[in-house]
């Protein structure tokens, strides 16, 4: 084992002992200094889930979120320098994180954190003029062979929990009340600046999941009518053009 | 065919204060200009592919010089370097045309793990060797000169052979990297390892500081109750720092200087300042020797 290797491995176990070959000239014992390093390792890396996962912490308490995510640490060590994209399956750990079993919605509320960090950090995209996504829309001709291209910040996520309620429950607004135990649909995107998270219907859901997935408005809007859903098109469309989120409308390729 | 990368024509930073630029002060930055020498960044904060951070970055740059500072490549590492990383850090030197790209004398990653911190190599002639040889790969891939930060330490390696100012002295030479002297780390190391800051100093090539850094240190004690000085980015300079960087001045001249915080960050306000005070040193440092 090089001494580097040695070095890596008990920064991220706390059981292990010191490294050999360590000195210090004041002559205290080097454990006494590798903890420095053990520490800065450690909390700079929980720090930075706490960052990413702030109404997890709440949900928890900061003695708890912090333990839970020192197992994750230890468990998952980065393996890239880039660290807005640590911890993209932290809601996995929490899932299976025995002592976390009684908050059973916690592993959504990362998924739908772990969204708004990707939102706020997705490529660059301009939203379509509002007049024109109507000219289009409004256009017979063109209406039934349309795929509409949504932000890339834009993505989804399904809950058996009310997922955005008890994220909303733990921002600055006035919290109305709500039973966290009922199933709840959340898109989330990014206007101009701004990450935006909302409660959708489930026929709204499956729309737009529709959409992501390339299928043509007419394809989309048919099937939805299939599945009898809840969709109110018109409102949906209304909301994705409001909140800048149709970035183009294109002819469905016709395939030779 | 892509174009190399290569750093801003008006290459160097101007020898005045500047700011680390933190999410928190983007808008505010914005709409009160503040009269500053540069702006830097942390190269890997910016390896995202839209959004905000590019967004108040683009604009900030139009109106400051900016310096990319790298926390993440490894340079000390026993490892190869990360091509992927490098191909990322010429984006943004393309991107952004930085006056200066810095880096630490340090490893972070080993194998497949990304440390998050900078941490002690063994100076020996093979650390010395492969540090070199990774400062050159730096150097012909983002084709310009890298500023080498001198490290805060808390242990050292028993078998390393040479002293810390020396390693660094020679890695200047071979490679003809600059020096970013970071005064609160030598202040750190210095205290950590009982040494005097003014014979540490003596010993660097003082001659190839491009930039200097200040920062604030938090402090607590060893095993043995000794001062042990901790670099966390999280206070005001410290009077001593602050005295050693008038010391260092006196033998540089005017060298652009960074007021560092990463943590506990303050108002906008303060960290001005910080800046302020700087530059009167900055100003009353003559030129160049």
């Amino acid at each position: 084992m090089s001494r580097y290797s040695e070095f890596a491995a008990a920064l991220l176990d706390p059981h292990k002992a010191c490294p050999q070959g360590l000195t210090c000239a004041t002559g205290a014992d080097p454990e006494s200094r590798f903890a420095v390093y053990r520490n800065n390792v450690l909390s700079s890396l929980i720090n930075a889930l706490a960052d990413n996962y702030p109404v997890v912490a709440q949900l928890v308490g900061e003695d708890f979120f912090r333990a839970m995510a020192g197992m994750y640490v230890q468990s998952a060590a980065p393996r890239s320098p880039v660290m807005s994209d640590y911890g993209a399956d932290f809601a996995g750990f929490i899932e299976h994180f025995e002592p976390a079993a009684n908050v059973p919605y916690l592993a959504d509320v990362a998924r739908l954190e772990r969204l708004q960090v990707q939102a706020w950090h997705a490529a660059d995209a301009r939203p379509m003029d509002a007049h024109q996504v109507m000219q289009v829309l409004s256009s017979p001709a063109s209406h039934d062979h349309l795929r509409v291209g949504l932000h890339p910040s834009l993505h989804l996520l399904q809950s058996p929990f009310a997922v955005v309620a008890i994220w909303a429950a733990h921002q600055q607004a006035p919290v109305v009340p709500f039973d966290p135990f009922s199933p709840q649909y959340a898109l989330v995107l990014r206007n101009d600046l701004e990450v935006e998270v909302f409660a959708i219907s489930p026929g709204t859901h499956d729309f737009i999941q529709d959409l992501l997935q390339g299928v043509s408005l007419s394809t989309a809007i048919d099937a939805s009518t299939g599945r009898d859903s809840d969709l109110e098109l018109e409102h949906t469309l209304a909301q994705l053009i409001s909140h800048r989120a149709i970035i183009h409308l294109l002819p469905e390729q016709v395939l030779p | 065919m892509s174009k190399a990368p290569s750093l801003a024509t008006d290459t160097r930073l101007p020898p005045r204060a500047g700011l680390g630029l933190k999410t928190e002060h983007f808008r505010e930055v914005l709409q009160t200009r503040p009269d500053l020498g540069f702006f830097e960044v942390h190269a890997e904060n910016y390896m995202v592919a839209g959004g905000p951070f590019h967004h108040f970055l683009g604009r900030i740059r139009e109106q400051y010089p900016l310096s990319l500072h790298g926390v993440g490549l490894s340079i000390g590492g026993e490892g190869p370097l990360d091509n992927a990383h490098l191909q990322r850090l010429a984006a943004l030197i393309e991107r952004y045309q930085p006056q200066s790209f810095s880096e630490h004398l340090a490893w972070s990653s080993h194998g497949p793990m990304f440390l998050n911190d900078l941490l002690p190599l063994a100076y020996d002639e093979t650390t010395l060797k492969r540090v070199c040889e990774h400062i050159d790969q730096v150097q012909s891939s983002l084709k310009c000169t890298l500023l080498l930060e001198n490290p805060a330490t808390y242990l050292a390696f028993e078998d390393s052979t040479l002293d810390e100012p020396d390693f660094i002295s020679e890695v200047i030479r071979r490679t003809g990297c600059g020096l970013l002297l970071d005064v609160n780390n030598v202040y750190v190391s210095c205290i950590n390892h009982c040494r005097d800051p003014l014979a540490y100093l003596d010993a660097l090539p003082l001659h190839a500081t491009g930039e200097i850094h200040l920062a604030g240190f938090a402090e607590d004690a060893d095993s043995l109750g000794e001062r042990l000085l901790i670099d966390d980015h999280g206070a005001p300079i410290d009077n001593e720092v602050w005295r050693l960087y008038r010391t260092v001045l006196a033998r540089t001249g005017p060298v652009a200087t960074l007021i560092e915080r990463d943590n506990r960050i303050p108002t906008l306000g303060v960290l001005l300042a910080e800046a302020a005070q700087a530059d009167q040193l900055l100003n009353t440092a003559g030129g160049r020797p």
